[in-house]
């Protein structure tokens, strides 16, 4: 099931205004991003659990999300310590591990945790629908916006269906293996999907006209910054331009 | 298929961003208002198609879908799949922020490519049509891989075998996301012709 795993009513964050909280996650994910050194890292990465110890989500469900998003992280953990050259730091085999090998690895799980680890203390714990609104408050082009918003309005409704054509195949005896049957019936339960998905597509814009669609979705929902806002920028924007110093002081 | 954060350098991330804007901003323009629920209604099919595991062997692998994401939408898709991944951003933590112009490149740009080489093919008669879809489908994933390893080789020239290795792990699934392409198009050619393109006259 598709699921917002990390909205949370209760969270504190959720009484920051959401437009500075996406601007500050954005601000912080391409500061930590572009820094290379250590001393700028392990600062970013304090920064990152003293917001998520904030965000009051709850700990555990937060490691067992980063454990599955680190896959691409373990992929390069396997390939570059043995791969990139450098002073050998010992052997495995015929391979040799390298130190810079090992540091560039290292640097790059700090760089993706700290960022994830924001991104879901300040972004992940609101609705799509709050963040969709937030943006187009932030001049994000409507069409984007819209697009945004109905595509996320209608995921839960093709999963339902998707679920409908899976039982229904199932019913009739469709076991999944690695067969030329089973890619065909994939293929046409996504094709069913796909002409499904259209024809809804006809009846949902009709709808819309009926109502009065003329290119504008309108949304109701008004975010205000407050002095609490305030406060939390200035304190992010300290944090990042430490961070910064410490990246580009050198 | 995506790079997670924090892997690629500046001038990466930074190429990405603007060439997914211009993308993004050339597919705005040619869809209009009126089809935008249409697309929308689409891009959240897509998102669950590709949440499909397909069983290979003992493992499985989930498909991307950015060949027949092109055929359909054309240069639609560079909006419809950058929306798909603020949607795997903010649902599961894939992808993120500062990525999100890199990975939409990484499959718009093969959709968009995989349209103008593929599309009037696919318009035609079955025995040209099957072949060309599976190509197609083919040909997306495969440029696609190419296109992560490209952005890891730039980044860091010592990152050429960890290149080397991503592209080389997507040839099953190129093979099977042209075998599903092709049954998809024929599907689609006896249900509703009209989805395809070239079909339009």
């Amino acid at each position: 099931m598709i699921q917002e795993p990390f909205v949370n009513d209760t969270s504190p964050m959720q009484r920051l205004d959401p437009r500075s909280r996406i601007l500050m996650a954005t601000a912080f994910a391409f500061v930590v991003a572009l820094s290379d050194l250590l001393s700028a890292l392990l600062p970013a990465l304090v920064v990152s659990a003293v917001l998520m110890v904030i965000s009051g989500l709850p700990v555990r469900d937060v490691l067992k999300r980063l454990m599955v998003v680190n896959g691409f992280v373990l992929f390069l953990w396997l390939v570059v310590p043995v791969t990139f050259p450098g002073t050998p730091l010992f052997h495995l085999g015929p391979l040799t591990a390298t130190w810079e090998g090992v540091l560039v690895s290292a640097r790059i799980t700090i760089k993706c945790n700290a960022i994830l680890l924001v991104f879901i203390a300040l972004v992940a714990v609101s609705p799509v629908a709050t963040l969709g609104a937030a943006l187009a408050r932030m001049r994000v082009p409507e069409k984007i916006v819209l697009l945004l918003l109905m595509s996320y309005r209608y995921i839960f409704v093709m999963e339902t269906e998707y679920q409908r054509l899976a039982r229904s195949a199932s019913v009739r005896g469709f076991r999944p293996s690695t067969s030329i049957h089973t890619y065909r019936t994939f293929a046409y339960l996504i094709g069913m999907l796909f002409v499904r998905a259209s024809a809804r597509a006809e009846r949902v814009y009709a709808a819309m006209l009926c109502r009065g669609f003329s290119g504008k979705f309108h949304s109701l929902r008004d975010f205000s910054f407050s002095k609490k806002d305030g406060i939390w920028a200035v304190c992010m924007t300290g944090a990042l331009l430490a961070i910064g110093a410490a990246e580009w002081m050198h | 298929m995506h790079i997670s954060e924090g892997v690629l350098s500046g001038p990466v991330l930074v190429s990405g961003i603007a060439l997914a804007a211009a993308g993004t901003a050339i597919g705005l323009k040619k869809l209009d208002v009126d089809r935008i629920p249409r697309a929308a209604i689409l891009s959240a099919a897509f998102f669950v198609a590709s949440l499909i595991h397909i069983p290979i062997g003992p493992s499985s692998v989930h498909l991307i879908l950015n060949g027949i994401v092109g055929l359909l939408l054309g240069w639609g898709a560079f909006p419809v799949i950058l929306v798909g991944l603020v949607l795997q951003a903010v649902l599961f933590q894939f992808g993120g922020i500062t990525t999100l112009g890199v990975n939409t490149v990484i499959m718009a740009l093969p959709a968009v490519l995989g349209y103008y080489l593929f599309a009037s093919l696919v318009g035609r008669r079955l025995r040209v049509a099957l072949p060309a879809a599976f190509a197609c489908g083919a040909f997306s994933v495969l440029s696609g891989a190419i296109l992560v390893g490209a952005a890891l080789a730039f980044t860091e020239k010592h990152f050429l075998k960890a290149a080397a290795l991503v592209a080389g792990a997507h040839v099953p699934v190129m093979v099977i996301e042209g075998i599903i392409t092709a049954f998809c198009v024929a599907f689609l050619k006896k249900v509703q012709p009209d989805m395809l393109p070239g079909k339009k006259d």
